[in-house]
């Protein structure tokens, strides 16, 4: 009978999506209505063939869900190459134009690659990365099976379908231009659906823990689902103009518009990638140090600080515009308060290493969750010193934000998923060790190095092109025009470029380790809930 | 008085001052009396089904915290 109801339903997806592709008013909506119709004719003979079959109904209460949290892991290792391999190609085209091939216009040049590449890595790779290590951590840590059953095959699969759709609009012209927002109508409704599911997956198995207490990294997961539910359906308030396509008219205009944007710009920041991978930090560096965390005390204060602040300094984004003045002022000055809390939480990261210091010589995998945690330590005293406004009126608009940007991004949000990832697979696949740590240390060096050419060229880049900006001659004119600063950043842009290719080319060189981990090291021989993947 | 204006007095006054006095009284019950010996405990979480949920029946270890790694 489930199988009838579902049937019909991907029937009338596949035939709806049909007619949407027919009468589409634009590209990037028939490409999303046609994949659409593929995925839902696809798992339509896929529910036909397996109506006949009984359901398997044995009691899996006793084991984790696993094998999500395994593919939870490629597709991050897998949509981090892509995401990092189109950083790349952009660096290089703003530094030689001339890859913005002729015959790409309108497909590949950097306006519509660049949200490609924001996207992939902020959504698609760390996406995937809070995925799978939620769905892992929140097991270990309630003692019970996921909730939901298949639903969390549902989240998985939907949140992936989400970044491919987004992925084609983006490229062929559908963008409704809000940064890190840029989805269409029905994209944004999609994700809505998956992440009410995600949330349902992950409150329902908190709910069922078989712990007294909820360990501290579920509190920053769930405020991680929470907050990003909610600004998400706030900042997407749209009126489409057609069914039939990607067009819409946002509800809120001028001031208001741009405020609501960087209010959930800045709390994505404060949320997707800050209180989710700080629930990564808090299970996984106790875990890979083999000791509790450092005060589980302050990072109670930690999560309540963070919740508390980060909600108020999206206006840092707007000083100098036509936002009133005592908003741009409670932005910078919350935002200078949120240094308190982000160290206090680095200093919980760090400290949890007190008395096994001995193993930053000996563990690879460690030392990439310490930098993690001391990038994010360096680029939230730098984020709070760029919106005082003064140091912001000199940064603004120039290079200087896009480093501080990979620094946090690069440093705290990557490094930290390696070194998640290089505790996971083990794990998973049931192996005893990594294949090589060797490997983990060139990628560990190939990566600390990329970053730092990264955010010293956009320092450097970004300062002198804000000084040149407002230089005046004696007599009140303008001494440089804007052609000038492009042509005097170009050797950074190259630095910046190679620091980009350092970094991928560690990323790549963790895809082997772990493909290699999964063939070639040797099996753990025990009895344990895990199954392997063959 | 229009909706803005009476948000934006609430927001100020009595929504700040409860928002602050949350925060404050989470900081006092974290250092409650007593409070070191249950956050030991929290704190050992990660460290006690690592391989398979806990039994349907079977108390939660986690009362004793034995398996607390020193």
């Amino acid at each position: 009978m489930a199988n009838a109801i579902k049937l019909v339903a991907l029937g009338l997806v596949a035939l709806f999506a049909a007619i949407a592709a027919n009468y589409a008013r634009d590209l990037a909506y028939m490409v999303n209505a046609l994949v659409i119709m593929l995925v839902a004719s696809v798992m339509f003979v896929i529910t036909l063939r397996k109506t006949d079959e009984d359901p398997v109904t044995r009691d899996l209460s006793s084991e984790y869900m696993d094998d999500v949290v395994r593919y939870g892991v490629i597709a991050t290792a897998f949509w981090g190459v892509v995401g990092f391999l189109v950083g790349v190609f952009i660096a290089f085209q703003l530094a030689f134009p001339v890859l913005n091939f002729e015959w790409a216009q309108g497909l590949l040049n950097f306006g519509r690659i660049r949200p490609l590449h924001t996207s992939a890595v902020i959504f698609a790779f760390g996406g995937n990365a809070l995925l799978c290590t939620s769905f892992y951590v929140v097991q270990r840590t309630s003692a019970a099976r996921l909730w939901g059953g298949n639903l969390a095959w549902f989240v998985f699969w939907g949140y992936n379908l989400f970044i491919v759709l987004a992925a084609l609009s983006y490229v062929l012209g559908g963008s409704q231009s809000k940064e890190y927002a840029e989805p269409e109508w029905y994209v944004d409704l999609w994700l809505t659906i998956v992440w009410v599911a995600y949330l349902a997956v992950f409150l329902g198995t908190i709910i069922k823990r078989k712990e007294p207490h909820i360990y501290v990294a579920n509190w920053f997961f769930l405020s991680f689902i929470v907050t990003v539910a909610m600004l998400h359906v706030v900042n997407n308030l749209v009126i489409p103009v057609s069914i039939f396509g990607s067009k819409s008219v946002q509800v809120f205009a001028g001031v208001q518009d741009a405020m609501t944007q960087w209010w959930y710009g800045h709390n994505a920041v404060g949320f997707f990638l800050t209180a989710g991978f700080l629930g990564m930090m808090y299970y996984f560096i106790p875990k890979q140090a083999e000791k509790p965390v450092y005060s589980y005390k302050l990072s109670i204060i930690h999560f309540w600080a963070l919740i508390f602040l980060y909600i108020w300094a999206g206006p840092h984004h707007l000083h100098y515009t036509a936002l009133p003045d005592w908003a741009s002022t409670l932005g910078m000055v919350f935002s200078v308060i949120l240094w308190m809390p982000s160290w206090g939480g680095m200093i919980n990261g760090l400290m949890t290493l007190s008395g096994a210091w001995d193993k930053l010589r000996t563990d690879p995998v460690i030392r990439m969750m310490v930098i993690a945690v001391g990038f994010y330590g360096m680029s939230t005293f730098e984020g709070p010193m760029m919106s005082i406004k003064a140091v912001n009126s000199l940064s603004h608009y120039t290079d200087w934000t896009i480093g501080h940007v990979h620094s946090g991004a690069l440093g705290w949000n990557g490094m930290i998923t390696f070194g998640a990832l290089y505790f996971l697979v083990p794990k998973l696949w049931n192996r005893e060790k990594l294949y090589s740590l060797s490997m983990v240390s060139w990628h560990f060096w190939l990566a600390t190095i990329g970053i730092v050419l990264y955010a010293a060229s956009m320092w450097v880049t970004g300062i002198m092109e804000g000084l040149m900006w407002r230089e005046v001659d004696a007599n009140g004119f303008l001494v440089n025009s804007f052609a000038d600063t492009v042509a005097a950043k170009f050797p950074m842009y190259v630095v910046r470029g190679l620091g980009g290719v350092m970094y991928l080319a560690g990323a790549l060189i963790m895809c082997a380790n772990l493909w290699l981990t999964v063939r070639k090291a040797p099996a753990v021989q025990t009895a344990n809930g895990l199954v392997p993947a063959e | 008085m229009d909706t803005y204006s009476l948000l934006r007095e609430f927001a100020d006054s009595w929504m700040l001052l409860s928002l602050f006095l949350f925060f404050a009284m989470v900081v006092l019950w974290v250092f409650r009396p007593g409070a070191r010996r249950t956050y030991q405990e929290t704190a050992g979480i990660p460290f006690r089904h690592e391989d398979r949920p806990a039994a349907a029946s079977a108390p939660a270890e986690a009362q004793a915290g034995k398996d607390l790694p020193k």
